[in-house]
């Protein structure tokens, strides 16, 4: 029989193999110091090969020294008791249907608590057993299209998603589409979404947790509930952002995608508009539009086209002081487009002036975008951003830098003047006045 | 009915939990201190997470059952995103795990390899995470207490849980500050031997922690949790001891209530009770109660509630049977009920009452078609809640025959026990993630191996001859919460350590017993009031009265004190000039008795000094004006 090693490598691997153990086997194991009874758990694959883990009886795991095991002795399987669900849903087929893509995270999710592992609950009956509450307000139709974290998502995946919207927007049943989404990248997502699905008559809302769902404070459940109703009761249609407000399970604010950045490692309330406010806020699972600069768009049957492809030969710089204008020379070898992160109004030093020159003389599109992330960039109050627009630098307003790469990606896939595109305001990327 | 102890087979377990008294807490840099007051507020909702079998801990959907929403406070230096589960818990503070290894050395525990943090599931909001977390340090080892071994189960380090601070309308409002508080949880083998016996243990436990001096002091950092079976019965976990005195009437209640629950079955068995049929017909009886003269029913009915009747077939009589004075399965009932936050719960032994009459009884019997040897239950509240209480009812009772039903509870302040959750599962254990493993190194035992504490004997002896103080003084000074007090005052003034340690155990006791709360006492006041006595500017008779405003509220501070009780400092000049106004005022006795004036004028100079000056000091000056008079 084939031992699933459980991520035991080396000694751990060998000694469990010697004995027969696989994972979620109870043993009893003899060392120097005594007898330990309990289930054998998995190992984390960087972890140390020296330990094998067991769960005792008492609920705790605990790691023993390989070297002081003496035997090892496989007991019977003990049936585990099943228990009847404690809520079942009849799913109501007046609601409004809303699609529910999974693409990674773990917005809902169940743990195994003999291996303590984590694995996703994706059926319609396990989304409503961990969120009851949505079973009123939509029905939802769930499918997994990828199970990625999000730092390894690329340009090729929201090609992906893009298409698999599409085809559920052509499919013509869904009042709106939820896209659950790592938080690490989701902004990315979002805004290359923004561009690639065009004249969408239904609102798409990507949605995620700063908290995994197996805890009990997660704040997926909220987030997921205010992003469906959102997704179900909105009048407007778009790509949408949901996320906590702020760090009370009170409150979800819905962004436009084009203009949301991930601004803090862990909070819930990481996700925040950039010079704008969010346009709706989810209150007691009833929305409450926001005063905005921004017109959105009705939903509609109007002509919705997609375009999902996106090149991905487009590099973000970061300007610092020291900066080696060498990077913009091997940037501009490779890749079609520079999109700069500069200082203030949008400013590099004057010693990236001939690389940039180099750079646009062959071809290459340079962009510039603030690294102070709120504002947007003048080029024509200092004699740097005058020099810079002179040698061809593209200014991009208040454009956020991540917004602006995604846009560059899909522009030089989409576009025959992929300079003019950068500059025309497309998904409400950016603002024609930023309120005070 | 009296007991006979020695056939119950007493078991009792011990368990400990110990707060530390770190720099930092268990998972974040925070200060451990209290917050005198809080700065800001979020809110949260917690829900249980779904398990791969379907199962969610019983423990948890009890409290999901009733919570809604939970209100934090957090104040600036005591919590931080980690305390608000905003931020994933840094590595384990290295002082609260060195900490733990001594304690487990001190005890003979076997140190685990790797220590992996778990989590273990608590929804009832104290947590913010909504779960506990908690490692396993040690198991095994023993305890020495009066020349026998007492075993040790496992030694655990553990964050201590937010601090209630109330409920109002079903949102439950907890401070941050105590969150993340290192804990160690020692858990003792069960022993059998009598309540005081068991109270030397806990005692002894006590001591072995404290005389490591890494252990925090005062109310609340020591919580004792005691289980408790007797023959033929379950294991019954009791939370919350605070006090050691208590602990010998928790057990005591909790032997004649399990003793008297296992006759309670005895006599269901006997009758051949059929615990399958409970609350084989249930109705809705709101009709009926609505036109009783019933307070609470009225209440009830008025609010929107409802009321449910349950037909316990063979139960009559057994409901309000009392094998010892106030232990009965109905008593058990009504707390159970409580805890859906329901006060309407009636059983046909106890009817007619509360302003239900006969005339409501029948009506109830004819709509359950209630027999003869049947009894009946009412629970009454809002529908949700009456759902979950009915079940919880029926379960009950169907564990009315086998005696004693496996719960944990809570110990009231008058050493009784009362329903608190059902016991949770190992189902709520699962690894914490965020915090890689530790493996224990050689390093780490031996820096631990060389801060094993002495024995308390040892330690005792060794107080006693420092100080010059008695043993039972010493021991005294030792087990209270002014050891560190008393050694920086003995150190640092030449104030006797006797008249030191005697003021702070004898004097605060006696202040105490009057109904005076020493929580007030600072040690920084205590220790402003011995150096002023050092330096002469108090009286040794004043640091009661200091103590005694300051305990009584009346003071905030030492000064404060000083004016209230108005034992105002003397000069020696204002003295001299003071003594001599009263020899003057008196020379009449002086002329007449000489040197044998003293005692007159001694007495008249301590009306106006006492508390003020120190009466030796007085005498002696007296005595040398006396003599300087009549030479």
């Amino acid at each position: 029989m084939a031992h699933d090693s459980g991520g035991y490598k080396g000694v751990g691997a060998k000694l469990l193999s010697k004995h027969d153990v696989s994972v979620g086997d109870s043993v009893t194991v003899s060392t120097e110091d005594g007898e330990m009874f309990g289930v054998l758990m998995p190992r984390y694959e960087s972890a140390s090969e020296d330990y094998i883990v067991i769960k005792l009886t008492s609920g705790y795991n605990t790691g023993i020294h390989t070297g002081k095991i003496k035997s090892m002795t496989k007991l019977p399987k003990r049936e585990l008791p099943s228990v009847a669900n404690p809520h079942e849903f009849a799913e109501n087929k007046n609601l409004p249907k809303v699609a529910l893509i999974s693409t990674g995270g773990t917005i809902a999710s169940k743990i195994d608590y003999r291996t303590g592992g984590v694995h996703s609950a994706l059926s319609a009956s396990e989304l409503y057993q961990s969120v009851p509450e949505l079973a009123s307000h939509a029905s939802i139709d769930p499918e997994v299209l990828l199970s990625e974290y999000s730092e390894n998502l690329k340009p090729e995946h929201w090609t992906m998603i893009a298409e698999k919207i599409s085809e559920k927007v052509n499919f013509a049943k869904y009042r709106g589409i939820v896209v659950s989404h790592g938080t690490d990248t989701m902004h990315y997502t979002a805004a290359a979404l923004s561009f690639a699905l065009q004249g969408l008559p239904i609102p798409v809302v990507l949605v995620g947790a700063q908290r995994s769902s197996d805890r009990p404070s997660s704040d997926a459940a909220l987030n997921l509930l205010g992003a469906t109703v959102f997704a179900a009761k909105a009048e407007y249609a778009g790509v949408f952002v949901a996320m906590h407000a702020g760090t009370s399970d009170d409150m979800i604010a819905c962004h436009v995608a084009t203009r949301v950045r991930k601004n803090h490692t862990s909070r819930r309330d990481a996700f925040e508009s950039i010079d704008i406010g969010p346009v709706a806020l989810v209150r007691n699972n009833s929305i409450e539009m926001q005063k905005s600069e921004i017109t959105l768009a009705k939903r509609s049957g109007r002509n919705f086209v997609a375009k999902p492809k996106f090149d991905d030969r487009v590099v973000l710089l970061k300007y610092h002081p020291g900066f080696d204008p060498m990077m913009i020379t091997h940037a501009a070898k490779t890749h079609r487009a520079i999109i700069l992160e500069g200082t203030g109004l949008g400013h590099v030093s004057k010693e990236c002036f001939p690389a940039l020159k180099e750079a646009v003389g062959a071809g290459v599109m340079v962009c510039m975008t603030s690294q102070c992330i709120w504002g947007r960039v003048r080029m024509t109050v200092y004699n740097t951003g005058r020099d810079l627009l002179d040698i061809g630098v593209v200014p991009l307003s208040d454009m956020i830098s991540e917004t602006a790469t995604v846009k560059a990606m899909w522009t030089l896939a989409n576009s025959n003047d992929a300079k003019k595109s950068m500059q025309e305001n497309l998904a409400n990327e950016i603002s024609a006045s930023i309120p005070l | 009915m009296t007991i006979d102890q020695t056939s119950l087979d007493l078991k009792v377990g011990l368990e400990i939990h110990q707060q530390l008294a770190t720099k930092s807490k268990l998972f974040c840099n925070c200060s451990c201190e209290e917050a005198q007051k809080y700065d800001q507020s979020f809110v949260r909702k917690l829900r249980p997470t779904h398990s791969e079998l379907g199962a969610y801990d019983p423990a948890a959907m009890f409290e999901f059952s009733k919570m809604r929403t939970v209100e934090y406070h957090t104040a600036f230096r005591s919590s931080c995103l980690v305390e608000a589960d905003e931020e994933p818990p840094h590595d384990v503070s290295p002082e609260a795990l060195e900490t733990a290894l001594i304690f487990s050395l001190a005890l003979h525990s076997n140190v685990m390899d790797e220590i992996h943090v778990m989590r273990k599931l608590v929804i009832d909001g104290s947590n913010t995470t909504g779960f506990q977390r908690t490692m396993l340090v040690a198991s095994g080892g023993h305890l020495e207490v009066a020349g026998k071994k007492v075993g040790v189960q496992s030694i655990c380090l553990e964050e201590d849980a937010a601090k209630l601070m109330g409920e109002e309308r079903g949102i439950r409002k907890f401070g941050l500050d105590r969150l993340g508080v290192p804990l160690v949880e020692v858990a003792l083998a069960p022993i059998s031997g009598k309540p005081d016996e068991i109270m030397q243990v806990a005692l002894t436990l006590g001591r072995l922690l404290r005389a490591s001096k890494r252990v925090a002091r005062g109310l609340g950092s020591i919580r004792q949790d005691v289980n408790v079976s007797v023959q033929n019965g379950a294991v019954v976990e009791i939370k919350g001891v605070q006090r050691l005195d208590l602990l010998v009437k928790v057990i005591e209640h909790e032997i004649r209530r399990q003793h008297g629950l296992i006759v309670i079955a005895e006599k269901l068995k006997e009758s051949k009770v059929d615990v399958s049929k409970i609350g084989d017909k249930i109705e809705d009886v709101t009709d009926i109660l609505s036109k009783a003269q019933s307070k609470v029913a009225k209440k009830i009915v008025d609010n929107g509630g409802l009321f449910r009747a349950l037909r316990i077939p063979g139960f009559a009589g057994m409901i309000g049977f009392e094998p010892y004075p106030d232990i009965r399965i109905g008593k058990e009932l009504g707390k159970l009920v409580r805890f859906y936050n329901l006060e309407g719960v009636f059983h046909s032994d106890e009817l007619p009452n509360y302003g239900i009459t006969e005339i409501e009884i029948a009506a109830i019997k004819s709509r359950l078609q209630v027999g003869e040897s049947d009894a009946f239950v009412i629970v009454g509240g809002p529908k949700d809640n009456v759902g979950f209480a009915s079940d919880a009812i029926i379960r009950r009772l169907q564990a009315g025959i086998n005696g004693v039903p496996a719960e944990t509870r809570a110990a009231t302040p008058e050493g009784k026990t009362v329903f608190l959750r059902p016991r949770p599962g190992a189902a709520r254990m699962y690894p914490e993630t965020d915090i890689p493993t530790i493996s224990v190194t050689e390093s780490m035992f031996k820096a631990a191996e060389d801060k094993v504490p002495r024995s308390w004997d040892e330690i005792v002896d060794s107080l006693a001859k420092k100080y010059g103080l008695n043993k039972k003084l010493a021991s005294q000074i030792f087990d209270s919460d002014y050891l560190g007090v008393f050694e920086e005052i003995a150190g640092k003034t030449k104030v006797q350590p006797t008249f030191v340690a005697s003021k702070l155990i004898e004097d605060i006791t006696s202040l105490q017993r009057t109904g005076l709360d020493p929580s007030l006492l600072l040690d920084d006041m205590i220790k402003d009031v011995f150096v002023r006595l050092d330096a002469g500017k108090i009286a040794k008779e004043s640091v009661i009265t200091i103590f005694g405003k300051v305990m009584k509220n009346e003071a905030k501070t030492v000064d404060e004190a000083i004016v209230a009780a108005g034992v105002f400092s003397v000069s020696d000049e204002e003295l001299g000039r003071g003594l001599d106004r009263i020899i003057n005022g008196n020379i009449a006795v002086v002329k007449e008795k000489g040197i044998g004036a003293l005692s007159t004028l001694m007495g008249r100079a301590m009306a106006e000094y006492r508390g003020k000056v120190d009466g030796q000091k007085i005498s002696a000056i007296l005595k040398d004006k006396l003599q300087n008079l009549v030479k």
